[in-house]
Formats: structure tokens, C-alpha cells, sequence
């Protein structure tokens, strides 16, 4: 309703070898924006900083935070510039609550934008799109948001190949950006 | 064709003057007065406001400007230069955070405008920079610093300074009353040095405080009037005793 949240697992993959399983994968781009990045390591961290400090020019230039639309259409436009030169291997969401309330979009590494009202990135789609699909309704508050979270989380623990997860949560609202508890996979 | 433009506009004079630069700082001279005093733990910046038109909007003239969130600047001079310079500075607060994950020092930061306007001083077409900056901040550890740059492109720290019309007058005033001061004595150290050569009056007087920490505080017309009145009820006692 006046929230986005937004979900991450906590595992560097290297090959086959887990080399970190608490990492932190949903960047602050100011105040009242998250980007949850996943892809390649480096490309992911270099992206989403160029983007923060880009955010960060606007602010100081113009004294005014850009919307989460124009933030997400920026970051859109440096993908699909990146694209064919040398493209940026990362997938994100960036949520974010303006002064036009709450919104949530998804972007690829091919510059594809789409404004959603839930989404997945990485293999969680497979698992968590029908749940959301069947689940989500407009004008959740955010314990039901976080509710719906969890569902999700379970399908993912039990369901995914490389489950057993921890998650980091993050939720923004007009009151700027929250970090939840973790969801441990033991308690999920 | 393109030779037409590698011609350098400022050269040496005989006596080894260079001209173009001289008179950049005559423009200097002509820009409104802009003052900066360091106290021990905030940065006081004060600017004689030019008096604007009837239908103009106030707060879209502005000599003090923002470059990062833990830096600011005021300049005197030509306004479009200013805007030019500041803008460079800003791209490179953020390109110096993007590549060192640190705030920029205030030193590199004034190091960096000052080589700008120096690189305009011996490039082919163009002309220098027809400002002087006044640049504050507190750098990582939290020591405030003031730096001053000019149009030839040299810098320095001062403890308080000022540029601009009169500025002269205002720096002679500083050098007889500056002593180490911290919080509203600063201020009203700012605002006396900028009253020796500006119409009394909170209307005639930008002043931006700079607190380590904090956003960069710009003083409402009220909040000015009562510095000048604090300063004005001071003077009026050491007068009568």
C-alpha cells in the first residue's frame, strides 16, 4: 500500500563453492531507494555504485532527490548504453517510495525495464511467481507484505536445488529504508 | 582551420605579466563581497547580496553552493564561470568517491578546482576563469578548513579571508579581530566583517554555516536579523561605556 519490500538471498556463488554466505546484495541508492542486484559480482557492486553516485550528482546539482521512475529509466539508459559496448551482466529491482507513493521495477541486463507490482530476479522466479501470482493483492499492508515474503521464502528453503538460504529484508517507506530482521533459513 | 582556436589567448607580457589573467581578477574585483571565517568546529560563510530586481526570484541567485555533503563554496566574480567551475567540482566529489570510497579532502577538492583554473590560464581558446573561490569543509577527521583559489589558478588555507569588492577592507578588519572563536562568535565575526563594507540590514547578507556533520545551514532573513541586532546591540554598548 505504501511500502516496497524487497528480498535477497545471502550467498556468493563461486562455481561450486560457497564463498560467503552474508552478503549484503540490496544497495541503498539514497534515502528513499533500493536496488537489489543480482548477476556477476564485480559488474553488480561497479554498476549499482556508478548509479548511487550518479543519484547523488542529481541531488546536489538540483537540491531535489530524483523519482524512483527517472532513477529507474537513468539506470535503464546506462544498461542499454553499456549493451553494446560492453554490457553490465546485471539483473535488478529497484523499489523506491517518491511523493507519488510507492514503486517497483525490473530490469535486465539487455535494458529491459518494466514497472511491476512484484517481481524475481535469479532463479526465484521459478519458484515464487505463481505464489505471488495467486497471492498478492493490491493495497497490502506490510505485515501482510512480509506474510507473503515468507511464503515465499518457505517454497524457496524447500523447494530450490541450492536452498537452505539466509535472507537479508529490506523494506522502504515514505519514512525511508528499514532493515528487517534476516530470515534465517533454520526459523523459516 | 581548427589552428584558428590554438592560439593561447593569455601569453606574457614583456615584464612577465600575464595580462589576461590580471584582468580576470579585475572581474574579481568588480564581483560582489564574499567572506569565510573558520572557527574550531563550524565554518561560517557570509556573501553581500546583490540587490535583486523586483520580479526576480531571490532564491535562484545564490553565491554559496553546495559541492558535497560535507563541503561548500562562495565565490566572487563572474556568475556563469561560477557555475561552470562548481559543476566540474561536484562530477569530481562524486568521481573521487566512486573510486576511493572516501569523501574528497578539502584540499584535493580546491587543489582540484585550482588546477582547472590554471589549465585555462595556458590552454589554446579560452580565457581564465573570472572568479576567486572561498571553499570550506571538514575533511575526514574532522578538522574545518577554509581554502581561497583565484583566477591564476594558485590556492591557499586560510583562517579567514574574504574576496570580491572591498574585499581588502574586510580582510584588514579579520586581521585585527580574529581570534580562534566556535559556534555564534564566529557567525557574528562573519557578519561584522561583512557589515564594514555592506549596507547594514539582514536583507543585504547571505549567510551559510557549515557544521561537521550536518547539512550545510543557510541563514532565514530572521535568523540574520538577529546577528545584526546582536552585533549592533554590542557595539552600541562598548560605545556607551
Amino acid at each position: 500500500k505504501d511500502y516496497v519490500l524487497l528480498i535477497a538471498d545471502r550467498k556468493v556463488a563461486y562455481s561450486v563453492v560457497a564463498l560467503k554466505s552474508d552478503h549484503d546484495k540490496i544497495m541503498h541508492l539514497d534515502a528513499s531507494k533500493l536496488f537489489a542486484i543480482a548477476g556477476e559480482g564485480g559488474d553488480a557492486v561497479q554498476f549499482s555504485e556508478y548509479v548511487q553516485k550518479n543519484l547523488h550528482l542529481y541531488n546536489l546539482k538540483t537540491g531535489l532527490p530524483l523519482s524512483t521512475k527517472a532513477a529507474a529509466h537513468f539506470t535503464r539508459n546506462e544498461l542499454a548504453t553499456a549493451l553494446r559496448k560492453g554490457p553490465f551482466q546485471v539483473n535488478a529491482l529497484l523499489g523506491g517510495v517518491d511523493h507519488s507513493g510507492p514503486s517497483l521495477y525490473h530490469l535486465d541486463y539487455l535494458g529491459t525495464l518494466h514497472k511491476v507490482n512484484f517481481g524475481a530476479q535469479g532463479y526465484g522466479g521459478y519458484f515464487c511467481y505463481s505464489i505471488l501470482d495467486r497471492l498478492w493483492k493490491p493495497d497490502m499492508s506490510l505485515d501482510e507484505g512480509v506474510a507473503l515474503m515468507n511464503t515465499c521464502i518457505k517454497e524457496i528453503n524447500s523447494r530450490f536445488l541450492v536452498g537452505g538460504a539466509d535472507f537479508t529484508i529490506k523494506v522502504v517507506t515514505a519514512e525511508g529504508i528499514r532493515v528487517l530482521d534476516p530470515v534465517l533459513a533454520s526459523s523459516a | 582551420m581548427s589552428s584558428r582556436y590554438d592560439r593561447a589567448i593569455t601569453v606574457f607580457s614583456p615584464d612577465g605579466h600575464l595580462f589576461q589573467v590580471e584582468y580576470a581578477l579585475e572581474a574579481v574585483r568588480k564581483g560582489t563581497t564574499a567572506v569565510g571565517v573558520r572557527g574550531t568546529d563550524l565554518i561560517v560563510l557570509g556573501v553581500e547580496k546583490k540587490s535583486t530586481a523586483k520580479l526576480q526570484e531571490e532564491r535562484t541567485v545564490r553565491k554559496i553552493h553546495v559541492l558535497d555533503d560535507h563541503c561548500c563554496l562562495a565565490f566572487a566574480g563572474l556568475t556563469a564561470d561560477a557555475r561552470v567551475l562548481i559543476n566540474k567540482a561536484r562530477i569530481e566529489c562524486q568521481s573521487y568517491k566512486l573510486t576511493m570510497e572516501d569523501r574528497v579532502s578539502i584540499e584535493y577538492i580546491t587543489r582540484y578546482i585550482a588546477g582547472v583554473q590554471q589549465k585555462y590560464t595556458q590552454s589554446g581558446g579560452v580565457r581564465p576563469f573570472g572568479i576567486s573561490t572561498l571553499i570550506v569543509g571538514f575533511d575526514a577527521d574532522g578538522t574545518p578548513r577554509l581554502y581561497q583559489t583565484d583566477p591564476a589558478g594558485t590556492y591557499s588555507a586560510w583562517k579567514a579571508n574574504a574576496t570580491g569588492r572591498n574585499s581588502k577592507t574586510v580582510r584588514e578588519f579579520l586581521e585585527k579581530n580574529y581570534t580562534e572563536t566556535s559556534g555564534d562568535e564566529t557567525v557574528k565575526l562573519a557578519v561584522r566583517a561583512l557589515l564594514e563594507v555592506v549596507e547594514s540590514g539582514g536583507r543585504n547578507v547571505e549567510i551559510a554555516v557549515l557544521r561537521a556533520g550536518q547539512p550545510l545551514q543557510i541563514y532565514d532573513e530572521k535568523q540574520v536579523e538577529a546577528v545584526v541586532s546582536a552585533i549592533e546591540a554590542e557595539k552600541a554598548a562598548t560605545e556607551t561605556s
